[in-house]
């Protein structure tokens, strides 16, 4: 889908960054087109993949839910089944590979919920590099389990305290960092954002995802799925379950967004729903933002979720109606956590909560021979403390 | 001529940096006539951003600062306009992408055409992306200002052929390659070619004024104004004439 070398897909992404990344992500670029081309980098990441990370991760029928909700067969793309518990490792995994194959001995992230963290922290581990991880100060208390998860795995988390002190925030740090630190040092992004060559390359290493769906959807059904659900925040599990099938235009692809207390009120994390055209964090996109073009303080239940843009790739099949993007609150999410829990007995990251929540009102409104397929982006150990807090009980880490 | 060239016309010029509206556009106001009246060649006026991922803590911490005061784009171009009034020193802004795109960049334009603002210099928007703004620029006579960093010797060059206004050249962690990048950037550059110093020492200042044609004070007069708020004027203005006697050769 990427339309143009620059990256743009339709007008999105592009690369408003300040000059002193220019070089980084020009050198990233090149060594990307190099080794995406490479039989041996890809054999290396394929056993990665597999050996390590536990893929192909299983494509689940939830029987029971499909019974209680009374309309289409219900698929769930077990992401959270991955080594460290989320899909961010597929993309990590390539990251990390591509720096240590481009000389580089130290690895910086951003983290919201701490699974992008924790998954680099992972990788940095296992491919012997040195692990630096920014955070918002707000979501190393909402995640500590993560925090310590990471510092067991040797990286320094680094709280950050600017702005929101949230997931934007850790991540304008980790740019930050990266402009003064290039030469041994590589920036390993965690979602389909940022300046190009950061959105196509973390798609292209998600897209894992919808390959395995499709195949696995065949070997079941022996056909496609009706729909795709997935959460969104920067969106790159949505992009990596979407991306196989966007050019089979009888699949409805829907990216569930966090909203937070609501659409209708200012407390809310659903950039599609709520904002507006922008240029922030290197890419030109939807953004959360006053009539100024100040970024917006967001808020969703889901640290994970709680960021005030969007990828260029999901803007862009916006606006052309490929995906669809709506709005989950944290109150459905949290019943969805639950009945997910109670259903299946599969206890979901608060993040994947929000696509499931969305299926709990799609699904009976489906045929029953239609089938609709919900990636489950983690699993939702890291939730489960902040949940009960939610419900007024006094549990911490 | 362009606008902002007869900031260099005398010597080695002195860049003054304020951020509109820390803490308010009065402070601002006066800050902007204490550098006048005590060497600055130049200002560049911050239009201050929620998320400035370019800049350290201390210009980060300005720019909410000026936020939290009430500073609107409205508000500050009204400023500047009306500042024109006590003010002759050439004018630039800087600002992130997303403020004069919000704008709307041919309305912020025009309005930068009518409050006498000779350069723009967007943070966030890299020789690659320039194209989106440098039409409008050009159409209503306002220089947009490239900056250019360490790197190799061809892109510098891609960069400093097309530069207008100046051409500001980023802080490099290593002396050596800061005076690489201004030796590339006088070569080919036909705009004026601006540093920051390393520190805000009379030392530093000399060094950096030896690379290039003007030497642009952001961090140090940003400090001021953090330390000393709506008092910060008068110390901006003690710091600038020490700054242009250093410049000078003169003893301080």
């Amino acid at each position: 889908m990427v339309t143009n070398p620059k990256g743009r897909f339709g007008s999105y992404g592009g690369q408003y960054i300040p000059e002193s990344l220019m070089n980084a992500v020009m050198e990233l670029e090149e060594a990307y087109n190099h080794y995406k081309e490479d039989p041996v980098f890809q054999q290396e990441l394929s056993a990665l993949l597999q050996d390590y990370a536990g893929r192909p991760s299983r494509l689940y029928f939830a029987k029971k839910m499909t019974e209680d909700l009374g309309g289409a067969k219900i698929y769930l793309k077990r992401e959270d089944l991955n080594h460290t518990g989320a899909h961010k490792i597929n993309n990590v995994l390539g990251q990390a590979l591509l720096a240590k194959k481009m000389g580089k001995t130290r690895l910086l992230a951003e983290t919201g919920a701490g699974q992008h963290g924790v998954a680099t922290a992972t990788a940095a581990a296992l491919l012997g590099m040195e692990c630096v991880v920014f955070m918002g100060e707000e979501d190393t208390r909402r995640q500590a389990l993560n925090v310590y998860k990471m510092r067991l795995l040797g990286a320094t988390v680094v709280p950050v305290t600017t702005g929101t002190a949230t997931l934007k925030d850790a991540c304008s740090a980790a740019f930050r960092e990266w402009t003064t630190r290039i030469a041994a040092t590589q920036y390993c992004l965690g979602s389909v954002m940022g300046p190009h060559p950061f959105p196509t390359i973390v798609r292209d290493f998600q897209a894992v995802i919808s390959r395995e769906i499709k195949q696995q959807m065949l070997e079941k059904e022996g056909r496609l799925p009706d729909a795709v659900l997935a959460c969104v925040g920067g969106g790159s599990n949505a992009i990596g379950s979407f991306y196989h099938f966007i050019g089979d235009l009888g699949v409805r692809l829907i990216g569930c967004e966090a909203a937070g207390r609501g659409i209708d009120t200012f407390e809310t994390a659903a950039t599609v729903n709520t904002g507006r055209v922008g240029i922030f964090h290197g890419m030109k996109s939807y953004f959360c933002q006053d009539a100024y073009g100040q970024i917006a303080p967001v808020y969703s239940i889901s640290a994970g979720l709680d960021y005030p843009g969007v990828g260029p790739e999901h803007a862009y099949l916006h606006d052309i109606g490929r995906a669809e993007y709506v709005p989950v609150t944290d109150s459905e999410a949290v019943d969805a956590f639950e009945y997910l829990s109670r259903t299946e007995g599969i206890i979901p990251a608060i993040e994947s909560a929000h696509a499931v929540a969305y299926a709990r009102k799609l699904a009976p409104s489906m045929r029953k021979d239609q089938i609709l397929v919900i990636t489950l982006s983690g699993r939702g150990d890291k939730d489960c403390a902040a949940i009960a807090r939610y419900r007024g009980e006094d549990l911490y880490e | 001529m362009n606008k902002l060239a007869s900031a260099f016309q005398n010597g080695k010029a002195l860049l003054a940096f304020l951020t509109c509206g820390d803490p308010d556009l009065d402070t601002t106001a006066a800050a902007a006539r204490a550098a006048e009246e005590n060497g600055a060649a130049l200002l560049l006026l911050g239009v201050p951003f929620s998320d400035p991922t370019a800049e350290g803590p201390v210009l980060q911490a300005s720019n909410l600062r000026a936020l939290r005061g009430g500073v609107t784009t409205d508000r500050i171009l009204a400023f500047v306009k009306e500042l024109r009034g006590s003010v002759s020193l050439p004018l630039a802004l800087s600002a992130y992408a997303n403020v004069v795109f919000s704008y709307g960049p041919e309305r912020f334009l025009a309005a930068c055409r009518d409050a006498g603002i000779g350069g723009l210099l967007l943070f966030d928007v890299p020789y690659e992306e320039r194209g989106e703004f440098l039409p409008l620029c050009r159409q209503y006579g306002v220089e947009l200002i490239s900056t250019a960093a360490s790197a190799p010797e061809a892109r510098v060059e891609q960069i400093a052929r097309e530069a207008e206004g100046f051409l500001s050249l980023l802080p490099c962690a290593e002396p050596e390659d800061l005076r690489a990048l201004a030796a590339c950037a006088a070569r080919f550059s036909p705009a004026p070619c601006v540093v920051e110093p390393a520190a805000p020492t009379a030392e530093a200042l000399r060094r950096a004024a030896a690379l290039a044609d003007g030497v642009l004070l952001r961090e140090p007069l940003v400090e001021l104004l953090e330390r000393c708020g709506k008092d910060a004027p008068e110390q901006i203005g003690a710091f600038l004439r020490e700054s242009k006697r250093a410049l000078a050769g003169e003893p301080a």
